[in-house]
Formats: structure tokens, sequence, C-alpha cells
């Protein structure tokens, strides 16, 4: 088996919560609880599952924009955990991030020449004229004209300044891209077109992404395998043909119910949840699902299933295959 | 989402001239400047006073310190528009002078409160925890005098002249752009283009002078306006103390002081530094104003 690109073991994020007269901390979110997984090279790796399960924590863990609580992190092989600041910024090269809000992650008062050039200068790009060759042919990459480079963020659509992360994240020709939920903030007629420059600048430089998003559909679509997690855990894992159309998971069944056809004779069992998602603070024991779950069983609010290979590939955390 | 595999053409915009002009965040906060008419008023006259204190002794009719004590307490005339005070010489002369003073004093104390205030503000809003903490406390205690009080205080320390006086008046500013500054770098640094320039692998240096800084800007710039006026009564007010400049100084605080035992005998030598000191105020104070509603982004729609 070839040496998966990045490798994740038991990654954990716990925030303090902090109180009392002294500051002291009285508890804990945990926002992500023991994550593994791995991506290969070349291949999408989607990362879905609703608002505050700790999928954008998990990302930006990987680039260590927040620093993991515990766990470790595996790039080409190397902790990147281990690395001192100035050895993690040279390897910030490798690995970059798409960010979901393309209105906040744009500097205002930079041009987008501006935007595109910084990442050239920080990553050792000293010559002026190959800088702005480099930043006309980024632009062009993505779809927009070299004309743009004088303009501000302000003066784009949400899909254009989209287009501009994009160009941003490929400038120093990455391996990793973290897609944090890229088209969420997007039109649906805009999204598809951000989907599919990813698709064409993926087989074009042989990039790998982390693709976290709420949106089964546009997981579905571009993903090779997909991840599911529930309140800081991956609760299902499988490549997305599978996933879709054999989940184990029962609240990957629930989630899947909820798609909507676009076929009005089709009629579908929809499994709807009760209750809200637990307060990460105050998970639930056991399986973290259990509380809500439609096939509980006894065993499921003491014990936490481990998340075990059911299949070839396919890797589930469930009493229900034990 | 099965649409989602067609392929669709890249963003491209025909119709859009390829020379276009760029608006810039700051000129477009100058064209919302330039609409608000009392905000151009004040810029006129900041404008005017700094161009009289530059071309004073071109302008300036007589000398500022010679005196003459014949001509002791003339009545505003042809000869002396502001008439002279107890020592005979031109009070329209020693205004044009005084002029040089004020705008001195008031730049370069705000512009040393600027400077110390922000840097330190950034250092407390960016690193944050401890050294934030003692930034911040050193700040309040500052703020806990009152600042005339304050700066009393340390011109009779340091000794009564102008330098002291301006000294102790950009003391007395630090706080107020330190906390500024503070405020902002913490809402700015929550930013996601901050964030992004992490990702790139940006050092935390390129990070606060390329992002937080050029974005905490405004505010520094509205405040810094308004300062120079608040600094401007200040340094009247230590003169008029006789704490800032010392004679034959033509300082405006300082003239008030030397003529208030006159003012029914001959109001023209109270009148008119009031009166310089009240417009070169109000010009800052409406072009601080001006500025806010134009670089604000919260005041805007």
């Amino acid at each position: 088996m070839i040496e998966p690109l990045v490798k994740v073991e038991n990654l954990k994020k716990h925030f303090p919560i902090k109180g009392g007269v002294l500051g002291s901390t009285v508890g804990q979110v945990k926002a992500v609880d023991g994550v593994s997984f791995t991506i290969k090279k070349g291949e999408t790796l989607g990362l879905v599952g609703e608002s505050g399960c700790g999928k954008s924590t998990t990302g930006r863990m990987l680039l260590r924009l927040l620093e993991p609580s515990e766990g470790k992190v595996y790039f080409e092989g190397k902790d990147i955990l281990s690395l001192s600041s100035s050895e993690m910024r040279k390897m910030r090269r490798d690995m970059q991030m798409v960010f979901q809000d393309p209105y906040a992650s744009l500097n205002p008062r930079h041009t987008v020449e501006k935007i595109l050039e910084e990442p050239l200068i920080v990553h050792g790009m000293r010559n002026r004229q190959e800088r702005k060759k480099r930043v006309k042919e980024l632009l062009e990459v993505v779809g927009l004209s070299s004309y743009h480079a004088g303009r501000y963020p302000h003066q784009f659509s949400g899909g254009q300044r989209q287009r501009i992360g994009i160009a941003r994240a490929l400038a120093v020709n990455p391996k990793l891209i973290i897609a944090d939920e890229p088209v969420s903030a997007l039109d649906v007629s805009i999204q598809s077109q951000v989907l599919n420059l990813l698709q064409d600048l993926q087989k074009e430089f042989d990039l790998t992404y982390l693709f976290i998003a709420h949106d089964l559909g546009v997981v579905r679509h571009i993903s090779d395998r997909v991840g599911v997690m529930y309140l800081g855990n991956i609760v299902e894992l499988s490549t997305s043909e599978e996933l879709y159309d054999e989940p184990l998971h029962p609240y990957t069944q629930a989630l899947l119910s909820a798609v909507p056809i676009p076929d009005v004779d089709v009629k579908r069992e929809r499994i709807i949840l009760k209750g809200d998602v637990p307060s990460p603070s105050n998970p639930p024991k056991g399986c973290a699902f259990h509380t809500r779950c439609p096939q509980a069983m006894e065993r499921c609010g003491s014990e936490r299933p481990a998340f075990q290979e059911m299949k070839d590939g396919h890797y589930v955390a469930c009493h229900l295959y034990g | 989402m099965a649409e989602l595999a067609g392929t669709t053409p890249p963003i491209t915009n025909p119709t859009a001239a390829q020379e276009e002009r760029v608006i810039s965040p700051w000129r477009d906060a100058w064209r919302s400047f330039r609409k608000n008419k009392l905000a151009m008023a004040g810029m006129f006259l900041v404008a005017f006073f700094i161009l009289i204190a530059i071309i004073a002794p071109l302008i300036a009719p007589y000398s500022y310190d010679v005196q003459k004590m014949a001509d002791k307490h003339l009545a505003p005339s042809a000869a002396h528009w502001f008439g002279t005070d107890e020592f005979g010489r031109d009070i329209l002369t020693r205004i044009i002078y005084g002029a040089r003073i004020s705008i001195w004093v008031g730049c370069i104390s705000v512009a040393g409160s600027v400077i110390v205030g922000s840097t330190l503000g950034v250092i407390a809003g960016y690193y944050g925890r401890f050294i934030d903490m003692i930034i911040s406390r050193v700040f309040d205690i500052i703020l806990a005098f009152p600042s005339i009080l304050l700066a009393i205080a340390v011109v009779s320390v340091l000794g009564p002249s102008l330098r002291n006086a301006l000294i102790a008046i950009a003391l007395i500013n630090v706080p107020i752009f330190g906390r500024l500054v503070r405020s902002k770098v913490l809402s700015v640094k929550q930013e996601e283009y901050i964030s992004a320039a992490k990702a790139i692998g940006m050092k935390d240096s390129r990070i606060l002078f390329q992002h937080v800084l050029p974005n905490s800007m405004a505010p520094i710039i509205v405040q810094g306006t308004l300062a120079i006026a608040t600094a401007i009564i200040e340094a009247a007010a230590l003169g008029f103390l006789g704490l800032g400049a010392q004679p034959p100084t033509p300082e405006w605080g300082k003239m008030l002081a030397d003529s208030k035992d006159f003012i029914l005998d001959a109001p023209w030598t109270v009148i008119f530094p009031g009166l310089a000191i009240m417009l070169t105020v109000l010009g800052f104070n409406l072009m601080g104003d001006g500025l806010r509603d134009a670089l604000d982004p919260k005041m805007k729609n």
C-alpha cells in the first residue's frame, strides 16, 4: 500500500470553558474528540456533518491554524505537530486552504494582484516581473482575466471572489488543499461552476483535497471517499458510492433520507431525527448519537462503539455491526 | 445535483472595459468626504491655519517680540488690524506666529502618541494574554487621572517649557490611541483574511504590518484629527497656566493669560487669540467628524 499523503490519528480539540472569579477552567467543549483518517494522494476526501460537529475545526487543525489538544497529523510521513513555527511556515507551501466566506477571507484593502502576490513573496519569489506573470497566469487558471488584477475584492461577485481565494491557494503549488465549505456561501448556480473548477484544477495540478461541507449532494459530486461526522467524531467513512448506496450508520441513513430527490413520483421513507444535537460541552456517554438514534440499544448508552472496518474500506462506529 | 456535472464556461466579463478606473477604499472615502460641506469647511480652516503657520514671516506685518511701549493697547485700526497688547506688540503678528506653535504642538504631540499608542495597542491586541494585561492596566492607570491634571504634573516634574508641555500632552493621549488600536486589532484579528494570511505562511510581523494595521488605520486617522484639536486646547491651557510656552513666544494660551487683566479696557487682546484657538479647534473637529463619516463603514448605508 502506498503511503497516504495525510494521516490523522486520534485528533482532539478541547476548548476550555473559563468561568468563576479567577477564570479557572470549569469545563471543556469537545469540538473534535478523537478523529482518525487518511487521505491518499490525488483523492478527494469529503467531510460532512451538521453545524458544530467539528468538521471545520478538524480542517483547521490539519493546517495548525488551531493547535490540536491531542493526536497526531502526518503529512508525507512527517509529524507536522512537532514542527517549529518557522518550519511550519515552510511546510505551508504544500498545504493550503480555501475558506468558506469569500467576503471575509480577502483583505478589503488589497488589490487582487497584491492578494495573489503575497504567497509568492512569502515563499521567496523575489523577481517582480516573474510574480506579475504568475499572478496573470493564476487568474486565468481560475477563469478570471488578467485585467482583474488591479481591482479590489469588493468589485467582484461571491463566485469570483471564491475564484480569487482558490487562486491564492494555488499560488504556491500546494499538494493538499483543504476546502472549508468553499461553496456554501454561494448561489446554487455559481456553486456548480466553482465545484467544476475545483475538479478541473485537481486533474491539472494533481491536487489532493479535503473537502468540508454540510451539503451531501455537493460532497457526493466531488468526493472519492466521504467521512460523516457527528459531535466531534467520525461515525462512518467509506467510498462515496458505497456510502450513498448502502449507508450503515443510522445517522448517515437519516442524513441521506433528507436529501431531496428531484422526482415527484419517487416516494421515500424519511427518517426524522428527534431532539437536538447534544452539547459538545457535555456529550452523552457511550455512543454520542444514542440519544437520537432510532435503533438505539441498551449498550449504546454505556459503551462507546469502536470505529472499525466492516467491509473493504468501509468504516463505521456503531454497535449494530459489532 | 446532476446538473453539477455539466461543464460551465468560466466567468468572463466581455463588456467590462479593459482599462477601467479602480476605486480604492481610500479614494472612495475621499469622495464621500468631499460631499460633506461641514467637513470641507473644517478642512479649509485647518489648511488656512497651516498655510499661515508656514508663511508667517512673509505675511506678518510686524515683529512678534519687539516691544514698543508707546503703542500700548492700541485699538484695532488700519495699522494694527487686531490692535496691540500691553507691550505695544502687534496682536495680528503674534497670532500669525502663534499658529506655528499651536499647530506644531498639536501635530507633533499627536504624532508621538499615535506612534507610541499604536505600537503598544498592536502588541497588546495581537499577542494578548500577559502582555495585554500589563499594557492595558498601565493605560487604565493613566486614564484614571484627569488629563489636564496629569499634564500639569508631568510639566511640573520636567519643568515648564513648550517642549515639556508637548511631551506631557503626548503622554496623556497615548492610552487613548492604545486602547483604540487594541480593540481594533482584536476585531481585525478574528477576520478570516488573517487566518488566510497565516495559512499562506506569513510571519507575524508581515501580518501585522500588511494586514492588521492598514485595516485599523481609519479610526486612528479620525481619532488623530480630533486629538489634534484637544491637544491644541491643552497646550493653550498649559500656556495659560504658565506651564507651556515661555515669553516672548507668542503662544495663544499664553496671550490669553497675559491679557486677562485688561479684558474690559482692551478686549481685543483677549478676543483675537481666543478666536484663533476656537477656529483652529473647530476646523480640526469638523474635519475629524467628516473623516469619521467617510471612513467608518458602520456609518455607511
